[in-house]
């Protein structure tokens, strides 16, 4: 087993998230189902990261923690300097409005709202006047491409285009970490690339992405990948980023 | 606390969900037309019932004679016995805190005419307290009265019908009508809504009758109220006492059924009673049935929508709602369907009854109707039972992990 060792001394600034022997298991009928055997893992502001491994790895299970949608059975976890710990409905809802955007494989748009209305949601939960908020999120659409579309439904749009949608949402409320489950899996590698673009692009100006995947090339677009088996990290590397650019 | 993007998100959601809304808002809209419509049938029936019975007091009791049919006291079988204004005087002074209204009646038939207009008409010659008896209703003028009694006075107080048969479109009021060829002042015209031979009555002072038919002190019949007070039994005992005195006064055997008649109508008023009773309880019962499943159905379409909305609930709660925000929405977007939807079956079913009203007279039912505040109540416990059966599976589904609703497809 190899766990990267994290220096506890480093108290570094710059740390997005902390996490220290993470556990988390499911109950399946008498018997429990360990998933997250003890996850160590530290990711720094801007980084890009890649988490890998086959289904049942619990890689989509170790970024349901991260983004507050589940919870750890014990183990630490420290968002950009605030521990995540017995977290309230209310205050887990909070925290996941403030800090956090999400990219999910299925989308996951409300399917009767307008493009622009969903990306405009997480603005409307922070409480943000109609009229701001509409500008606000007619600004990202147009920064995914999806001006002429605000008034759309997702019915109409195509894959790539609800994704981007969905990139626009997930950037709206100005998040600290972005969180994506196989954002290309339901999309051809054509359009996958044009999503890893748009997601290299929002990292270059600096926002700190976790993304979860299980294909190759898609990770290689990260700055690291961490690669999970049975529940804990097998490895934990840096890697030269593949630029989706040149595939675009 | 108005929130005005609360309520659009609201009405977006109803408005976006149209065949959801419809579907809800038609089990409620169902629920209440029946509701009103069932309701409406009940209280019609109870209506007819009613009527049958018109508004003739239920606590009266017929006194009348006839033939003995078996000798007593050594008077012979086949006697008539006739009752004379004493004997209304022996019940008045003997029952006085048990009779409320008395009367004694002699029935004439007469010819009557005025100007060139004929009929005949039944005379009720009566006593003041007939008016009470009858429930008679004065349209113009007065009723018979004691003064009227005391000086054998030559009035008649005639039916609306009566009116309207001899007089054409004049007043009868203060003219004089001749009956069998005796000249009679009119001083009242009633009308009494027991049917059109009620209102083809003439009514003269019993004092003026005796002294014209017959010079005598003879009345034919005695019809009396008993205290209100009185509970059933009461006023049989008071009856069966009532009996036996006039049949001790008149020397009748006790076991005569003929001689001496007492009619009380205790025994219709109480399965009058009963009647309107069981009646009730039908209607309640309808109404009790019809709301529970109209609970039924609107629990379960909640229970529904909320499956429905889980993935989009844990969806907005991804994106930072809180679990309140996700309850008020749905509970309040299911008040607003079922305020909706009530108003709609409320006023389809108003509008029912009122069309088809009169056309149901023929098998029963009089005037259909219920009262708004019912129908209201109804509503709101319709939206009530709407809010309770969507807060639970609402409440349930904004706690659930957002990762576990959004995978539920």
């Amino acid at each position: 087993m190899i766990v990267k060792p994290i220096s506890y001394n480093d108290i570094n600034v710059n740390k997005m998230l902390e996490i220290r022997n993470l556990h988390k298991s499911y109950p399946i009928g008498d018997s429990s189902l360990h998933v997250l055997k003890g996850i160590n893992l530290t990711v720094e502001d801007g980084e890009m990261v890649a988490i890998m491994g086959s289904s049942g790895s619990g890689k989509s299970t170790l970024l349901n923690i991260i983004g507050m949608l589940d919870e750890a059975d014990s183990g630490e976890y420290i968002l950009d300097g605030l521990p995540i710990k017995n977290l309230t409905e209310k205050k887990a809802a909070l925290y996941r409005n403030k800090f956090l955007g999400f990219i999910f494989q299925s989308f996951n748009l409300i399917n009767y709202k307008t493009a622009l209305e969903n990306v405009a949601l997480p603005l409307y939960y922070q409480g943000m006047s109609r009229k701001e908020r509409q500008e606000l999120a007619m600004f990202h659409l147009g920064k995914v491409g999806l001006t002429e579309w605000s008034h759309h439904l997702p019915k109409e749009l195509s894959g790539g285009q609800k994704q981007r949608v969905a990139i626009a949402r997930a950037l709206a409320a100005n998040p600290k970490l972005l969180l994506a489950d196989e954002p290309t899996g339901a999309l051809d590698s054509g359009t996958s690339y044009e999503i890893m673009k748009f997601i290299q692009d929002l990292n270059d100006e600096g926002k700190t992405i976790l993304m979860v995947t299980h294909e190759e090339d898609i990770a290689n677009m990260c700055k690291r990948i961490v690669r999970l088996r049975d529940g804990v990290i097998m490895e934990d590397t840096k890697i030269t980023q593949v630029r989706a650019q040149q595939y675009v | 606390m108005f929130d005005l993007d609360l309520w659009r998100e609201i009405f977006q959601s109803i408005n976006k969900n149209r065949v959801r809304s419809l579907l809800s808002g038609f089990t409620v809209s169902f629920a209440i037309l029946l509701f009103v419509i069932l309701f409406g049938i009940a209280n019609g029936l109870k209506n007819t019932f009613k009527e049958a019975f018109g508004n003739d007091a239920l606590n009266r009791v017929f006194v009348n004679s006839g033939r003995t049919v078996s000798a007593s006291e050594g008077l012979q079988a086949g006697r008539r016995i006739q009752f004379k204004n004493e004997d209304y005087n022996f019940i008045k002074d003997e029952f006085q805190d048990k009779v409320e209204f008395i009367t004694g009646q002699i029935n004439k038939n007469v010819n009557a005419s005025f100007r060139n207009e004929k009929n005949n008409y039944n005379v009720r010659a009566i006593h003041p307290d007939h008016q009470f008896i009858e429930n008679t209703e004065i349209k113009e003028g007065r009723f018979i009265n004691q003064n009227d009694l005391n000086n054998t006075t030559k009035v008649v107080v005639i039916g609306r019908l009566v009116e309207e048969d001899l007089f054409l479109q004049t007043k009868a009021l203060g003219k004089y009508i001749n009956l069998s060829g005796i000249p009679y002042k009119i001083v009242g015209v009633f009308a009494d809504d027991g049917g059109d031979s009620e209102e083809r009555l003439i009514y003269m002072p019993i004092t003026t009758a005796q002294r014209v038919y017959g010079n005598n002190d003879d009345i034919d019949q005695i019809t009396l109220t008993y205290n209100p007070e009185l509970n059933y039994d009461q006023a049989l005992a008071f009856s069966n006492l009532l009996t036996s005195k006039l049949k001790d006064r008149f020397s009748v055997s006790a076991t005569d059924q003929r001689a001496i008649r007492v009619h009380n109508l205790a025994t219709e008023a109480k399965r009058v009673n009963i009647f309107n009773l069981a009646l009730t309880s039908i209607i309640l019962i309808i109404g009790l049935g019809t709301l529970i499943a109209g609970v039924v159905g609107i629990s379960n379409i909640m229970i529904f929508i909320v499956k429905e909305r889980t993935k989009e609930i844990g969806i907005r709660k991804a994106l930072g709602a809180s679990p309140r925000s996700i309850v008020s929405i749905i509970l309040i977007e299911c008040i607003i369907v079922t305020t909706i939807a009530g108003y709609v079956g409320l006023l389809i079913g108003f509008g029912v009854l009122k069309l088809s009203g009169p056309g149901l007279a023929a098998y029963m039912i009089k005037d259909p109707y219920v009262s708004t505040s019912l129908v209201i109540s109804a509503t709101i416990t319709l939206i009530l039972a709407g809010a309770i059966a969507g807060y639970f599976p609402a409440k349930r589904a904004s706690n659930i992990k957002p990762i576990v609703a959004i995978r539920n497809e």
